[in-house]
């Protein structure tokens, strides 16, 4: 159900504004998200959409380097960016009567971003930064090599920070260039949750949007990842001790008839986390996998994962195992309820636990026009509003047997992903 | 506005006979309710050779108490779709609420018996002591994680906040049953207890329910003076390499002020200066934007009952830690050296305040705030205040406090990250 304090358009230039007023607090969310994200990278330009991101806050001729982040911030303003495979996004949160300074950044960053050749390098090395300390982490490497293995011929292939060749020998006319094809009116979503008049905002950001020119078409991304007739698997090992398993299968986009029931799969293996994208709930211990798997002392931690993208991309397990586990108990336990659901199904109690959990998590969200607003975008990226707007029905329309048929049809051997992190020092327990 | 600040007029604060305290601010925007809460016992209790005590007992009091054993505890609040979590910090244990507020009084009933009445069963003991072993694990792999916990052990010496909250492998390894229940028989108690609420409930309701679950609970008076930590009189160095990592971690930290000192307000500023405004103030300014070193630099202020830290930290390549700290330590010398300029301590007083509105506006924030103004004793005219006391720091405070504090004679520096070339 759409709130009647929402509204949707277009400008002109292709512009399309999302706006919903919240008067619980005197504070409004400003969130502008672009179509653009690693899936619109080809080979030799990974990591190029989130670098892109980085340089429009390094200053436009209104808002030299540093300048924005302290106007912002300056006015009680809390703001940040974020590059996801599908969308780029960029928000600001302030109290209710400064939010007109988020339309003025933002209409001056999608239009006059000045890409200075020195701020350029000088970022280029803070990406390497940010890429090494992911580096890290072997849970992190290995779920780059599980993706890279999983995706042969699609984008979602490669990270979203990129490779560290792509890195080090990217221009800043590549840059420029991307920003100039992606960032245009009518490749954007704007939007506002907050203590204001719709239509007085409306006005304003037709004030402030509306003479930026309509840019280009959007180049094409026809990438189709291939179906996967064998099973795959990658081993790392390394110097840290702790073991961790994943089990990726292909799974469908937001928009297909199977998210749903995929959706509720998620929430009966791994608990439900509201929309998929942020927090979920702290207690999470009566779903299927952490009875089995920690419960049993086989894992410390473990989850299922699936969220909504434009393209199909992966159903994921993950785990970290507990000491003296070997890799193939867990592979075999996480496959044992896997199992169990293709020849069992689901039970009703389960269906409702989803349901209530989901509910739940939509009211507590309901309390930050941040996450709203947050929602709302992304939702227009991946979908539509109208999507995010029926969840709930479309969550509780899934049946049994709905359940059991995707788990039958999406979770096969040959379909598999599996990446395993051993350490070095022979502590799995081979 | 559409909704004031939390203050005398609309927040109801009550004393149970038993010495707990309860703030009720009453939101009815949405169906929600938020309960906040301090235990006061915290990692400073637990005995040097157990340390993760409070931490593990936090652990074992949602895995089974008199009326919900392990299953039912997991069913009941999971099957509402609410949150019900414990925690142990360095003075206090923390719990937390969020439900549906119809689902409220289910889940004071639950909290009651979990805080009360926790049974300690003995195969969950040794699942959670496996669980927290391997995060320790975990941690001790982090470069970021080493960084800190080093740091905090060289800055404190032998004093309890030097220690970890969750505890060392065989500190933990040497917690037995028997120290769960004593440590929860000593010091789970209502004297010196806080609960604040915030969402749709009634303050009348809320009291009542308190008080029918939590009224008749006694317990032992709180022993939370902790000494002041002994001052360092010298700089201190500590490189740990840990193979097969590809940054290095970077704290650079002295002893500062607790949260009672008169100059906490003057250091609060002053670290927004330094380390937080913007894009995470001049040290953001210098070493990610003018001199590309780190994907992140910033500072922070930890300010405890009996003491504080303020400490500086990146995350860098090998090949810059050198450069990076002496980026840092140069920070440092400009605020002790030079006066802050009018405008830009202007727009930190800004920030600080201009914010206020932003952490308020959720039941979380608003019960986080309230739980921590009691718990400092800072009165609940605290927030009607907080724009003058942070305005009232002027140039000479910041440059004062900077030139106290931030002093590289008696800094810790700590590096974690890959081994060098020698």
């Amino acid at each position: 159900m759409a709130p009647e304090t929402r509204l949707k358009t277009t400008l002109d230039n292709g512009l399309q504004v999302i706006l919903q007023e919240s008067h619980v607090a005197p504070v409004a969310s400003f969130w502008i998200y672009y179509r653009v994200g690693s899936r619109n990278e080809l080979p030799g330009t990974t990591g190029i959409s989130h670098w892109v991101e980085h340089m429009l806050f390094k200053g436009t001729e209104q808002f030299p380097r540093g300048e924005f982040d302290r106007a912002v911030a300056r006015a009680g303003g809390l703001f940040n960016g974020m590059t996801t495979q599908d969308w780029t996004t960029y928000f600001e949160t302030f109290p209710a009567d400064r939010i007109e300074l988020a339309l003025q950044v933002e209409s001056d960053r999608m239009a006059n971003a000045v890409f200075e050749p020195g701020e350029v390098e000088s970022e280029r090395t803070v990406i390497l930064s940010e890429r090494e300390g992911s580096e890290n982490s072997y849970f992190y490497l290995l779920s780059e090599e599980v993706q890279a293995a999983a995706f042969q011929v699609h984008s979602y292939h490669h990270p979203i920070i990129g490779w560290k060749s792509d890195l080090q020998s990217l221009t800043r006319e590549d840059l420029y260039r991307h920003y100039r094809t992606y960032y245009t009116p009518n490749n954007a979503v704007a939007v506002a949750v907050g203590d204001f008049d719709r239509e007085q905002m409306l006005a304003r950001i037709a004030d402030f949007f509306g003479a930026i020119p309509r840019g280009p078409a959007v180049p094409p991304m026809r990438l189709v990842e291939p179906e996967q007739r064998a099973e795959r698997r990658v081993v790392l090992r390394g110097r840290d001790r702790t073991g961790y398993l994943l089990l990726c299968f292909h799974a469908p986009a937001a928009t297909h008839p199977d998210f749903f029931p995929l959706m509720v799969m998620d929430a009966v293996l791994g608990g439900a986390k509201g929309m998929g994208m942020l927090g979920g709930n702290a207690n999470n211990r009566s779903n299927r996998l952490y009875q089995a798997l920690v419960d049993r002392d086989l894992a410390v931690a473990v989850g299922s994962s699936y969220r909504p993208t434009v393209d199909p991309n992966l159903f994921s397990f993950y785990a970290t195992l507990a000491p003296g586990v070997h890799h193939q108990q867990v592979e075999d336990a996480l496959w044992a309820e896997i199992v169990r659901i293709q020849e069992q199904g689901v039970e009703a109690p389960e269906l409702e636990k989803a349901i209530k959990q989901t509910r739940a998590q939509f009211v507590y969200s309901s309390e930050s026009v941040t996450y709203q607003a947050y929602w709302l975008g992304f939702s227009e990226m991946v979908a539509s509003i109208d999507w995010l707007d029926g969840w709930l029905d479309q969550l509780s329309a899934v049946t049994a047997a709905d359940v059991q048929r995707v788990a039958r049809q999406y979770f096969a051997p040959h379909r598999q992903t599996v990446g395993w992190y051993v350490p070095d020092d022979g502590s799995d327990a081979s | 506005m559409s909704q004031s600040i939390p203050n005398p007029e609309n927040v109801a604060r009550f004393v149970l006979d038993n010495g707990l305290v309860v703030l009720v601010r009453e939101n009815p925007s949405a169906p929600v309710a938020v309960l906040e809460g301090y235990l006061p016992a915290g990692a400073i209790h637990d005995p040097a050779d157990k340390v993760g005590l409070c931490s593990f007992v936090a652990a074992m009091v949602t895995r089974g108490s008199a009326h919900y054993d392990y299953a039912t505890f997991n069913e009941t609040i999971e099957a509402i779709g609410a949150n019900l979590t414990v925690a142990a910090d360095t003075h206090v244990t923390s719990f937390n609420i969020t439900s549906l507020s119809e689902d409220f009084p289910t889940m004071v009933q639950v909290l009651a018996d979990v805080l009360r009445r926790p049974t300690f069963p003995q195969e969950h003991v040794e699942r959670v002591r496996r669980q927290k072993l391997v995060r320790i694990q975990e941690r001790d792999q982090d470069t970021q994680s080493v960084a800190i916990l080093r740091f905090y052990e060289a800055i404190y010496g032998d004093h309890p906040y030097g220690r970890s909250v969750s505890g060392y492998t065989e500190t933990v390894s040497a917690i037995r049953r028997e120290d769960l229940e004593a440590f929860h028989q000593a010091r789970y108690t209502p004297q010196g207890a806080i609960l604040a609420v915030s969402g749709h409930v009634q303050a009348g309701a809320v009291l009542d329910l308190l008080a029918q679950h939590l009224g008749d609970w006694q317990g032992p008076a709180p022993a939370q003076d902790v000494p002041p930590p002994p001052p360092r009189e010298s700089a201190q160095r500590l490189d740990y390499p840990m193979p097969g990592k590809y940054q290095a971690d970077i704290i650079v930290g002295c002893q500062a002020v607790s949260r009672q000192h008169p100059d906490y307000y003057a250091v609060r500023v002053a670290n927004t200066v330094l380390g937080q405004f913007g894009m995470m103030g001049r040290l953001g300014e210098e070493i990610r934007e003018e001199q590309g070193l780190a994907y992140y630099a910033y500072s922070t202020l930890d300010a405890e009952r009996a003491g504080g830290v303020w400490l500086a930290s990146a995350g860098v390549n090998p090949a810059n830690v050198e450069r990076a700290v002496a980026a840092i330590e140069e920070q440092f010398r400009r605020l002790a050296e030079e006066p802050v300029g009018e405008d830009e301590l202007a727009d930190s007083q800004a920030y600080m305040t201009g914010v206020l509105p932003l952490t308020l506006e959720t039941n979380e924030g608003v019960a986080s705030t309230l739980l921590n103004m009691e718990w400092y004793g800072l009165g609940l005219d605290y927030l009607l205040r907080y724009n003058d006391l942070i305005y009232g720091v002027t140039p000479e405070d910041v440059q004062r406090v900077a030139r106290l504090y931030l002093r590289p004679d008696r800094a810790v520096t700590v590096v974690a990250g890959p081994p060098g070339d020698g």
